[in-house]
């Protein structure tokens, strides 16, 4: 493979990760995490649809009118996601209940509008379709961590086998229940970012603004 | 070859994405339509099955639970009557019959125990038959809990009074709180209880805390889950309700009595 394709690959896992740093489809990332099985099918299935929408754009992006151009993208997008929709249902029935208006929800989901609008109509669509694999290896990359860590903790297992035997079913490990609820993977995401541009100094956000220091304190003990 | 950005450009490729749009859509759905009522239906046969305890909770093969199906006769029961109706309940077995006022009545607030607003006409109920004989019977309930309705079956042995099984197949209630409705340990309580006490009237109560086993209604009480108050009275009163005479009350009864 060459540097370039590995780089549009690539590129979203760690360096631009449409959540920590372009802070996109936190929505999704917070509903689904609660247990690995769901999170999976959720992160191949965005993965699916960003890579398909973002090859589609691209093949007609020469044809689409400039002033439906959102629409178009969305038009796309809207079907894909459908279909993926359908077939969850008819062959992962149970995981489809689980994920309920989650699929659907990929419709809104601002990493494939974002990667249509900014990447595919400008690239080719073998390019495009990468870049729509990569950033969804980079959603997939922080909804995993999030669901190892939520449903380990929160429920004592993964993947529904139970790893830490809970209290409830006669074990010695006390369930986090904050961990099950959607709140939780805000703190983990803001954690997550923290640790990414600890190691990657680069993502660090320059401050739009400096505060100024207080007026109405007195100003001897300004000076001081 | 129009200009893509000029009206009629515009038009007419916002016509052709829609086309075929609108194809890939229908060809999806019109495909996959009879293998996902397929699963619908093996769905709501596996949640009476587990109802029941006739599979176990990991069972998903298709195959065995239609086999073990097999020993499952639908039924229905106009619960005004509590008799067996042969009228099918109004917009299949679903929840479709208590949106539709001639197939449902509106609760009083003193009747509406469960908070259901409206219950239909016409239930379907599932009895286990062996050799001609009932063994169990495995009614659909439902009611309100903390978060919102929890829909799911009540399994009574065939004295129609001793629970042989509960289970939630549906519901909004806290993970790890009122989410434990679903916890094996906690519905494994259920079996053996009895919700009906010697004079017939219903007699069965979710309590706070742990039922003490030396109390003469330690039969008729199951433990609370802890952390979840709401959820486990709402548990209560909706077992409640449809034991009573709103719910399966006066069918159950006909069918001690074999009138049904």
């Amino acid at each position: 493979m060459s540097k370039k394709l590995k780089d549009t690959l690539l590129e979203p896992v760690f360096n631009n990760n449409p959540i920590a740093l372009q802070i996109l489809g936190i929505c999704s990332a917070l509903a689904v995490t609660s247990s690995l099985q769901v999170t999976l099918v959720m992160c191949i299935a965005l993965t699916l649809v960003t890579a398909f929408s973002n090859m589609s754009v691209s093949l007609i992006r020469k044809q689409i009118p400039n002033s439906i151009r959102i629409i178009v993208q969305m038009t796309v997008i809207a079907s894909l996601v459908i279909v993926v929709d359908q077939i969850l249902k008819a062959y992962a029935f149970d995981i489809s209940k689980k994920l309920s208006v989650f699929v659907g929800l990929i419709i809104t989901n601002c990493i494939v509008m974002g990667r249509a609008e900014a990447f595919a109509m400008k690239h080719g669509p073998k390019d495009s379709f990468l870049d729509g694999i990569g950033n969804g290896l980079g959603y997939s990359f922080i909804l995993i961590c999030l669901a190892v860590i939520r449903e380990l903790f929160g429920a004592g297992k993964l993947f529904g086998f139970e790893i830490l035997s809970t209290v409830n079913n006669g074990g010695w490990y006390l369930p986090n229940g904050l961990l099950l609820l959607p709140p939780s993977a805000f703190f983990l995401i803001g954690l997550i970012i923290w640790a990414i541009r600890t190691w990657k100094p680069a993502q660090v956000e320059e401050q739009e603004f400096t505060i100024a220091p207080n007026s109405k304190m007195p100003v001897a003990q300004q000076e001081a | 070859m129009v200009n893509k950005d000029s009206v009629k450009g515009t038009l007419l490729v916002a016509v052709i994405m829609c086309l075929v749009c609108s194809v890939v859509v229908s060809t999806a759905a019109v495909m996959l339509k009879p293998k996902q009522e397929a699963n619908a239906l093996l769905d709501m046969k596996k949640n009476v099955l587990l109802a029941g305890g006739l599979i176990d909770a990991d069972q998903s093969n298709a195959k065995a639970i239609e086999q073990a199906f097999e020993a499952v006769t639908i039924k229905y029961v106009d619960l005004r009557t509590g008799k067996f109706t042969d009228e099918a309940p109004a917009g299949g077995s679903g929840r479709a019959a208590a949106k539709i006022p001639s197939a449902s009545e509106k609760l009083s607030a003193e009747e509406d125990t469960a908070k259901i607003i409206r219950r239909e006409n016409t239930k379907e109920v599932y009895l286990v038959e062996k050799d001609g004989q009932l063994q169990r019977i495995v009614l659909p309930v439902r009611g309100y809990g903390l978060w919102g309705q929890l829909y799911g079956f009540l399994a009574l042995e065939s004295d129609l009074t001793t629970v042989a099984g509960l289970g939630f197949y549906e519901h909004k209630e806290t993970p790890g709180l009122g989410g434990e409705v679903d916890n094996p340990r906690w519905k494994s309580q259920w079996a053996g209880k009895e919700v009906f006490d010697a004079d017939g009237s219903v007699d069965i109560s979710v309590i706070k805390g742990s039922v003490d086993p030396s109390s003469a209604k330690a039969k008729h009480q199951v433990d609370g889950l802890s952390g979840a108050t709401l959820t486990s009275k709402g548990v209560n009163n909706l077992i409640n309700f449809w034991l009573g005479s709103q719910g399966y009350g006066p069918f159950l009864k006909n069918l001690k009595a074999g009138e049904a």
